[in-house]
């Protein structure tokens, strides 16, 4: 079976969209030196208001706003608690996952009046881009798919230029990499933090408007089921890094994809849903057993160091 | 206004001072860090500001660069009053300044933290290129060799401090403060960091210099002013004065180097190293063929530039880095295969030079760091339980009888000025009598008056019969401590002299044709 065919990018794209979306933000709030957890709850309300409103309006790009809007506006949840009020943000992050799971099921049902699922004839979802039918590569890559996916491929490589390429993401690198430099220099490092967080938030709602009003035109309970820490998992191994994301987003999806092909050939989809996250542990895995070796064989001292971060002391604290 | 001494001539003469401070008064709650200083930096001079550990030396700085709001006095700027909120103030108003500890983002190049937050481009696109060209221009301007593109954390500490001292300089500072700028280099970088200065100082910038160490006072400046306890004790022209009167002026009394009475060595080995072989560690030689005994009764010195193998060496015989062939032995027991926690159980103790990383813990009180190593057995611990009471009194006990000025043994050692941090340090290791003490460094960022104290320790340490491995980058610790002198140099002993031969001048050339190698990283 050819299964590196255009269909099979094509379905890959499809997939990674919603999770490249949120590590994306993520990744932008790691580059600010905060650690963004939040983003499978975020995604999850940003696909509960899409379809939401697009059912109310009966305009699937209304619910595409609504989802920017409002899942911005739950972002700031954590920019005032983590960086205002300087609470934990995992902890907060902890608080906002399971905030968006009740939520969106008790909204379910008290304003959409349904359990478990939401799909009703005539909700509006995102047209597919026909106008690229026909053309070649193109048309078989991104004609049955909606806007938001080729959107997502562009903000990636915008993220990318952005914090390489102007000063503000010069500034937003340092204020990640050592804020108290970043600080003596005026740069106001709360003010990055918060940005970036609600920056996140605007991309999670518009991944998570992908997922229910152009992946499918639904809303299920719980629907996002792990992408957003599929997309944790790529912000950590992409080191904050737009573009290396974006590989590994490609590499989630592209295991999903393969999870699908392996059920058409009898693999029972239990096992087929867990091939992204089983990914995701190996890569994981394997990249932090890169790093120790390669610490190892150069300086084991350090190598007991970086296992035990918890163990180092700036000298800054100390002084 | 100041009580300047009337023979100090003023060079501009007419042209009102860089910067000045007047009647400066800071407290820390019931602790006056510094109590109405007057200092004054003329155009285009350098101008030291010594005095030991916590005489207020970083407070008055601090305060000069907008860090700190002092309680009373005001500090001028080209003759104008200014009023200093934060250090952008001061950077707008032309002051620059290099913390003791290093504010760059390691993971950015040297270009990137030059220009950070000043960077040139247009409508937002960073103009990589501008600025890598302006730090060229920059580095070429005081005589400095910077590779703008080169990635902060691959570089040595020395090279680092360049990188600050850029940065005040791409933001057009006038006067620049350095915050003991030379505690973290080598000797090397001593010497070039003092022609940087006198650069700048000729093109016309003015700089307050930071130090406790007497010979760079001489060295590198043109004016003293001397701080005691927050206050100012002798103002002094550098030119004609000695090192004397500014140590005395340091610590109120003439310095008592302490005696080495080279006593009888008995023949005992205590520690011996035998071939031994290395693989090299990043920034540092590979370790070749390197033997060294030392005795009971001896202290033996390792001399050599930093990064020439003596750090390896040393965690060789700690069992903190594997060796490639070779043997350590104590007391004729061979240690391979042994861990560290095992060797320091059959006699071995570490007073290491990463003070805050290694040998101590500093957000852990006083008490718990003399506790540290020793928690596992009689009197501390008893059926797996630690007692707390023992902790204590154990610590109150080593407190009084070395001296260490500490607010209380619960204090958290992070509190503790660098002397005294040390001395815990060693009062821990000192404490079981372990037939061997290897120490690094034993006096880097103390002050004079403790690294007295300290000296004295280890003396009295060796009188009763304790076998010391000395590493040191200061000739005269060597010489005030040691029986012998091992130089190394690229990763072997290259001389091995008596105590009596091993002058400034045999060790300086037998340590200088090292590479400058870079120093292991202690986290900037
Ligand atoms: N932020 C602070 N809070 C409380 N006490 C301080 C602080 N900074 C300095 N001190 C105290 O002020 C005194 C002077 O310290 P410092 O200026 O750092 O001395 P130096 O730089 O000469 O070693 C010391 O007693 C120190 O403990
Ligand atoms: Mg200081």
């Amino acid at each position: 079976m050819d299964v590196v065919n255009l269909a099979f990018v094509a379905a890959v794209l499809g997939s990674s969209a919603p999770v490249l979306y949120a590590a994306l933000g993520g990744a932008l709030c790691g580059r600010a030196g905060l650690f963004n957890m939040a983003l499978e709850g975020q995604l999850l309300w940003g696909a509960f208001s899409a379809v939401t409103v697009s059912w109310w309006t009966g305009s699937a790009w209304a619910g595409v706003v609504a989802a920017v809007v409002t899942t911005t506006v739950f972002s700031g949840v954590l920019a005032l608690g983590a960086v205002t009020w300087r609470a934990d943000p995992i902890i907060v992050a902890v608080g906002m996952n399971l905030l968006a799971l009740g939520l969106t099921g008790f909204l379910l049902r008290e304003l959409l009046d349904a359990t478990g699922t939401f799909a009703p004839a005539g909700l509006p979802g995102l047209p597919d881009l026909d106008l690229l039918d026909g053309v070649p590569v193109l048309g078989a890559l991104l004609g049955g798919q909606t806007l938001l996916v080729p959107l997502a491929l562009l903000l990636a490589v915008a993220a990318s230029l952005w914090v390489n390429r102007t000063s503000v993401g010069l500034r937003l690198r340092g204020v990640g990499e050592h804020p108290e430099a970043a600080t003596s220099l005026g740069v106001v490092v709360p003010r990055y933090q918060r940005a970036t967080v609600l920056l996140a938030g605007a991309l999670c709602g518009l991944g998570g408007a992908q997922l229910s009003l152009g992946d499918v035109t639904a809303f299920t309970e719980n629907m996002t089921s792990g992408r957003g820490w599929v997309a944790v998992a790529a912000v950590m191994l992409a080191a904050n890094r737009p573009l290396l994301v974006l590989g590994a987003c490609l590499l989630f999806g592209a295991a999903e994809a393969w999870g699908f092909r392996l059920q058409g050939l009898g693999m029972p989809q239990q096992l087929t849903d867990a091939a992204p996250y089983l990914v995701t542990l190996v890569v994981l895995v394997a990249s932090r057993l890169r790093v120790r070796r390669r610490l190892d064989e150069a300086d084991p001292v350090a190598a007991v160091s970086a296992a035990h971060p918890e163990a180092v002391v700036h000298p800054e604290e100390t002084r | 206004m100041t009580d300047r001494l009337p023979d100090v001539a003023d060079p501009a003469a007419g042209a009102p001072p860089a910067a000045e401070l007047r009647g400066i008064t800071k407290r820390f709650g019931p602790v006056v860090a510094v109590d109405g200083v007057d200092l004054v930096l003329e155009r285009g001079t350098v101008h030291a500001v010594v005095g030991e550990n916590g005489a207020g030396k970083s407070t008055l700085m601090s305060v000069l660069y907008g860090l700190h709001r002092p309680d009373a006095g005001t500090v001028l700027r080209a003759g104008r009053e200014v009023r200093l909120r934060s250090p952008l103030d001061a950077i707008a108003a032309g002051l620059g300044m290099v913390h003791q500890h290093f504010r760059l983002f390691g993971s950015l190049s040297v270009a990137e933290n030059v220009v950070y937050r000043a960077e040139p481009g247009r409508r937002g696109i960073f103009d990589r290129r501008a600025a890598e060209q302006r730090v060229a221009e920059l580095s070429d301007r005081i005589g400095l060799d910077v590779d703008p593109t080169a990635r902060v954390d691959t570089l040595p500490l020395g090279v680092r401090q360049r990188v600050e001292i850029l940065k005040a300089l791409h933001r057009e500072a006038e006067v620049l403060i350095l915050d003991e700028p030379t505690a973290v280099l080598t000797p090397g970088e001593v010497d070039s960091l003092i022609a940087v200065v006198r650069t700048l100082a000729a093109q016309g910038t003015t700089v307050a210099l930071v130090t406790h160490k007497v010979q760079e006072v001489l060295a590198a400046t043109d004016r003293v002013t001397v701080l005691r306890d927050g206050a100012v004790t002798a103002r002094l022209t550098t030119a004609r004065t000695t090192a004397g009167e500014i140590v005395e002026a340091m610590i109120g009394r003439g310095l008592q180097p302490a005696v080495n009475p080279r006593g009888t060595v008995s023949s005992d080995p205590v520690l011996e190293v035998r071939d031994l072989r290395m693989a090299a560690a990043p920034g540092a030689a590979r370790v070749r063929d390197v033997s060294i005994t030392v005795r009971a009764g001896q202290v033996i010195g390792v001399a050599g530039v930093s990064g020439n193998g003596q750090r390896e060496v040393v965690e060789a015989v700690l069992g903190l880095r594997p060796v490639q062939s070779g043997s350590v032995r104590l007391h004729g027991r061979d240690l391979a295969g042994l861990g560290v926690r095992e060797r320091r159980a059959l006699g071995i103790a570490y007073v290491p030079e990463d003070r805050p990383g290694m040998g101590s813990a500093a957000t852990l009180s006083v008490a718990d760091n003399l506790a540290l190593g020793h928690h596992r057995s009689p009197p501390l611990a008893g059926r797996g339980r630690l007692s707390p009471r023992a902790v204590r009194s154990q610590a109150t006990e080593l407190v009084r009888r070395l001296g260490v000025r500490t607010a209380g043994v619960s204090a958290p050692l992070g509190s503790l000025s660098g002397g005294n941090a040390q001395k815990v340090v060693l009062a821990r290791e000192l404490h079981h009598e372990a037939p061997l003490l290897v120490v690094e460094q034993p006096t880097q960022g103390v002050d004079v008056g403790a690294g007295e104290e300290i000296h004295r320790l280890l003396l009295d340490h060796r009188a009763r019969g304790g076998a010391v491995l000395l590493v040191s980058y200061e000739i005269s610790e060597l010489r005030a401590l040691a029986d012998r002198v091992l130089v190394m140099l690229d990763g072997a002993v290259t001389a091995d002299l008596d105590a009596a031969d091993a002058t400034e001048e045999v060790l300086g050339a037998a340590m200088a044709s090292a590479r400058s190698a870079p120093r292991p990283e202690e986290g900037a």
